[in-house]
């Protein structure tokens, strides 16, 4: 229960709740109120007019001091089923007409509950105000309320100038018309707009507090539980975990920026950890060298010695040499091994691409000779200095010619390279490295490439039909690879495989091809919108736009060996992808890849099988512009 | 070297490269000592006099760079050449820096060692002929003062223009004691320093590398030592410069380097 109540949620219901219960209390009870004195001003008034009615009816009676027939008047006014009694006192309070024939007669005393208005001083009034002359009192002998209307009956001048002589001039008031209402009926109504009104406020306030809790529920308990779990779920470690926004007020920018968070520190976890990777890596690597090394020391000093020892005993001379190059040769492992380990940070210098590669190319010239590999060149000869590491370049060129080299196989062929200045619109070069929807769900397929580069993936849905669409994640190359065929003429959605929200951009159509329009987020570098027609070319990309065209070096390595399988050309770049079997270990390509990247180019691969293969590297003669 | 024997102390912890070494200098007719730590080391060296040290930087306890400290406290001048199996161009390079007159990777060939013992033993003969020579004598002449240099073998001068010139000392010749030819990298090619940039072949087919002070990319070399030899011998600081460079990280690479004035004192 104490967990309950100190739930935020339940505070805020309890908060309004109790609100709105004082609010409408209250509002009720001046209604209650208010109609209260509205009825019993009208019953007044009815009653006043009533006596004012009776008194001016029996006028000429009187004068004519016609007895019967204001008895006969009084007792058929009587008879009206509200009102209780019909009394005439004269001045000394003796009842002269009643309705009700027994009361005719009696005195009553003047202290009395209706005479109290007059009589209260010793001195009774002669006038009385029309407003002082009702008095609600409550019958002793039912218990109901009644009013009681006084009236009256002033001495003028045709009363003590009539026959009949009852009255000098000398008297005020003749006596008093008495009239007695019941309040039963009123009373009644007043008694059900009562229960009316508190029924409507208890119906009011059950309900404002059912729409409270609703929306409560929905808009703060919902989202703000979700960020609880998520924040219990990032403590625990899982930084993959996304909260789905569901809406656009404070709660949903706060899980936004919550996504957004988690999403980077991921980026730095994955990146600390692969830093730390290295790092161990290094120190074990260092570790095997260190431990390797003073063994290795014991054979090479022992069998180089056999060696110097047995000049004269050739047989054993030969067997020694292979034991001091294999020495050696493992010596030299064991010295890339700390090489690696030691991860020197690249150190970029303005160098000329050209020279680079001739320099690549006198290092294994002799491997190329010897299998036959001719090495063409078909350099550019006004190509600008680039800012490179000429080393980290070097090592590329190296892998690729002896790739191809290894591709041309025994029979010998061509290894060409060619290198060219290019000035290209960011349109058709920029790869797209990020891609998100906008609950931040990559979009990026690192498993299904085209053009060995990771692809961007979203779900079309038409007619209950799912289709996985996957876009060339090089800006402007439009290619698609999709299960089946949408037909563009029928209503299809598009949307992010993870979380099903929509990335088609209802409000824009293609300005080419008028299909419809995908719009996916870029991080940093703004959104990517673009046509879902296979055969529109249409994309852009307004912040890569403005950082304008630019100049890029084009270096192609290519060569007429056997060829990429097409299944392996999406795998190439993969760290421990093979095809040379013991001879490789796979990270060749992965490494190239990486320093191309470092470099801000791009490097792509186009293979047909036993027509050859072609390397495009492009490195951009700027560093991008920073975001 | 026959009369009396010359006498090397070997520190390192592997037995392995113990024998090894002991069996090489047993070969030459030196006689040897070794010790399994540095601590050992130091007391064996409190005791006898050796003409060199052979040590290993990865010790137990106490490493080869403490060691040379030791001996700094303790104002032994013994020649030391040091080993490692953590064969980097940094240990290479703060050895120098901390006093060891060579570096030697592990594993060695028996030449590549013989090579080193060689130029230590010289080099141990060099430092005590200047002990008792009159100070008119010379020697070897010492690196000019604006020069630094990287152990006692190679020297750097930084030229205007971004630039800086690379040779050999007077007295790493000296150490080799004459050579028969020399091998040069080409231009174009990196340097870097602590590795060897520089082959003297000497008359006993020894191959003494030279350490490169500093890294950069060689511009130019000078072809005239390569076609006369004689000229590095005659004017090893001027003429005989070796190469030319465009240094890639000069600010980094100049706490690793001794200034030459500091010779002159």
């Amino acid at each position: 229960m104490k967990h309950f109540v100190s739930k935020i949620g339940f505070k805020l219901i309890l908060v309004v709740g109790i609100t709105s219960l004082i609010i409408i209390s209250v509002y009720a009870f001046f209604t209650i109120k208010s109609q209260h004195s509205v009825l019993l001003n009208e019953v007044e008034r009815h009653g006043n007019q009533l006596s004012e009615a009776l008194k001016k009816s029996m006028h000429y009676e009187m004068l004519a001091n016609n007895r019967e027939s204001i008895h006969n008047m009084i007792n058929t006014i009587g008879e009206e089923p509200s009102i209780r009694e019909v009394r005439i006192f004269n001045k000394l309070g003796e009842i002269i007409y009643s309705a009700d024939d027994s009361d005719i007669g009696r005195i009553i005393n003047l202290q009395e509950e209706r005479c109290f208005a007059c009589h209260a001083e010793d001195e009774p009034l002669h006038r009385l105000p029309i407003n002082e002359r009702t008095r609600i009192f409550k019958k002793e002998t039912d218990n109901q309320r009644v009013l009681g209307i006084i009236n009256p009956i002033y001495n003028e001048q045709t009363c003590y100038e009539a026959d009949c002589h009852a009255h000098t001039s000398s008297q005020t008031v003749l006596g008093v018309l008495d009239i007695t209402l019941s309040l039963n009926d009123v009373d009644q109504q007043i008694k059900k707009s009562e229960f009316t009104i508190l029924l409507f406020s208890i119906i009011t306030v059950v309900g404002i507090s059912f729409i409270i809790v609703f929306f409560i529920r929905k808009w703060v308990v919902k989202p703000v539980s979700g960020l609880v779990t998520a924040t219990k779920n990032v403590a625990a470690g899982n930084l993959q975990y996304t909260i789905d926004i569901t809406q656009n007020d404070e709660l949903g920018q706060l899980a936004t920026s919550f996504n957004n968070m988690t999403h980077k520190l991921a980026e730095a976890r994955m990146q600390l950890f692969q830093s730390d990777k290295m790092a161990s890596l290094g120190r074990l690597a260092a570790g095997v060298a260190h431990e390797i090394n003073n063994p290795l020391t014991g054979v090479l000093t022992y069998s180089s010695f056999l060696l110097k020892r047995t000049k004269d005993k050739p047989e054993i001379q030969d067997d020694l040499k292979v034991i001091v190059r294999e020495t050696k040769r493992s010596r030299e492992i064991v010295k890339g091994l700390l090489d690696f380990a030691r991860q020197s940070v690249p150190k970029k210098n303005k160098a000329d691409i050209n020279e680079i590669i001739d320099r690549a190319y006198t290092v294994i010239e002799n491997q190329l000779n010897m299998n036959k590999v001719k090495f063409e060149k078909n350099y550019s000869t006004d190509l600008p200095q680039i800012v490179v590491d000429s080393n980290q370049m070097q090592q590329v060129f190296i892998n690729l010619i002896v790739n191809a080299s290894d591709a041309v196989g025994p029979n010998g062929g061509f290894v060409k390279a060619s290198t060219r200045p290019i000035d290209l619109s960011p349109y058709g070069v920029i790869q797209i490295k990020k891609a998100e929807c906008s609950k931040r769900h990559s979009l990026i397929d690192e498993h299904n490439k085209i053009d060995g580069l990771p692809t961007i993936k979203f779900l079309v849905r038409q007619d209950e039909k799912e289709v996985i669409f996957r876009l060339n994640s090089i800006y402007g190359k439009k290619e698609h690879e999709s299960g089946s065929i949408i037909n563009t003429q029928k209503a299809f959605t598009i949307e992010c495989p993870t979380c099903a929200i929509s990335l088609k951009n209802e409000n824009e159509k293609c300005p080419e091809c008028n299909s419809s329009i995908y719009t996916i987020d870029t991080p940093g570098q703004g959104q990517l919108k673009g046509c879902i027609n296979k055969n529109c070319y249409w994309q852009t990309w307004p912040e890569i736009e403005a950082s304008g065209r630019r100049e890029f070096i084009e270096i192609t390595i290519e060569d007429n060996g056997s060829g990429i399988p097409k299944e392996n050309l999406s795998k190439i770049f993969d760290p421990f992808f093979s095809t040379k079997g013991q001879k490789g270990t796979g990270l060749g390509l992965a490494v190239i890849w990486g320093i191309i990247d470092n470099h801000d180019g791009t490097i792509k691969v186009e293979s047909e099988v036993n027509v050859g293969t072609k390397f495009i590297i492009r490195l951009p003669l700027e560093p991008m512009r920073k975001q | 070297m026959t009369s009396d024997k010359i006498k090397i102390l070997i520190v390192d912890d592997e037995q392995v490269v113990v024998d090894s070494l002991l069996k090489i200098c047993e070969m030459e007719g030196y006689k040897t000592s070794y010790a399994l730590s540095a601590e050992e080391g130091l007391v064996l060296l409190q005791k006898e006099k050796f003409d060199l040290i052979l040590c290993d930087i990865m010790l137990p306890e106490m490493n080869g760079f403490e060691f040379l400290e030791g001996l700094h406290a303790r104002k032994i001048e013994t020649p030391v050449i040091m080993t490692t199996g953590y064969s980097t161009v940094e240990n290479a390079v703060k050895s120098l820096y901390e006093g060891a007159i060579d570096y030697v990777p592990k594993p060695f060939e028996v030449d590549e060692i013989l090579s080193a013992l060689n130029r230590g033993i010289n080099y141990g003969k060099i430092k005590n002929i200047l002990r008792y020579a009159k100070s008119s004598d010379i020697v070897y002449v010492d690196c000019p003062s604006k020069y630094f240099r990287l152990g006692v073998a190679s020297w750097v001068h930084i030229t205007g223009e971004g630039l800086a010139t690379v040779g050999v000392t007077d007295l790493f010749l000296k150490t080799v004691e004459s050579f028969d030819s020399l091998k040069l990298m080409v231009v174009d090619e990196e340097i870097y320093q602590g590795s060897s940039c520089a082959w003297f072949m000497s008359e006993k087919g020894f191959v003494h590398d030279l350490l490169s002070p500093i890294s950069g990319k060689i511009i130019e070399r000078n072809e005239n030592v390569l076609s006369n030899n004689s000229i590095i011998e005659k004017d090893p600081f001027f003429d005989g410069w070796l190469y030319k460079v465009i240094p890639s990280d000069i600010e980094y690479e100049m706490k690793n380097l001794t200034s030459c004035s500091s010779d002159q004192l």
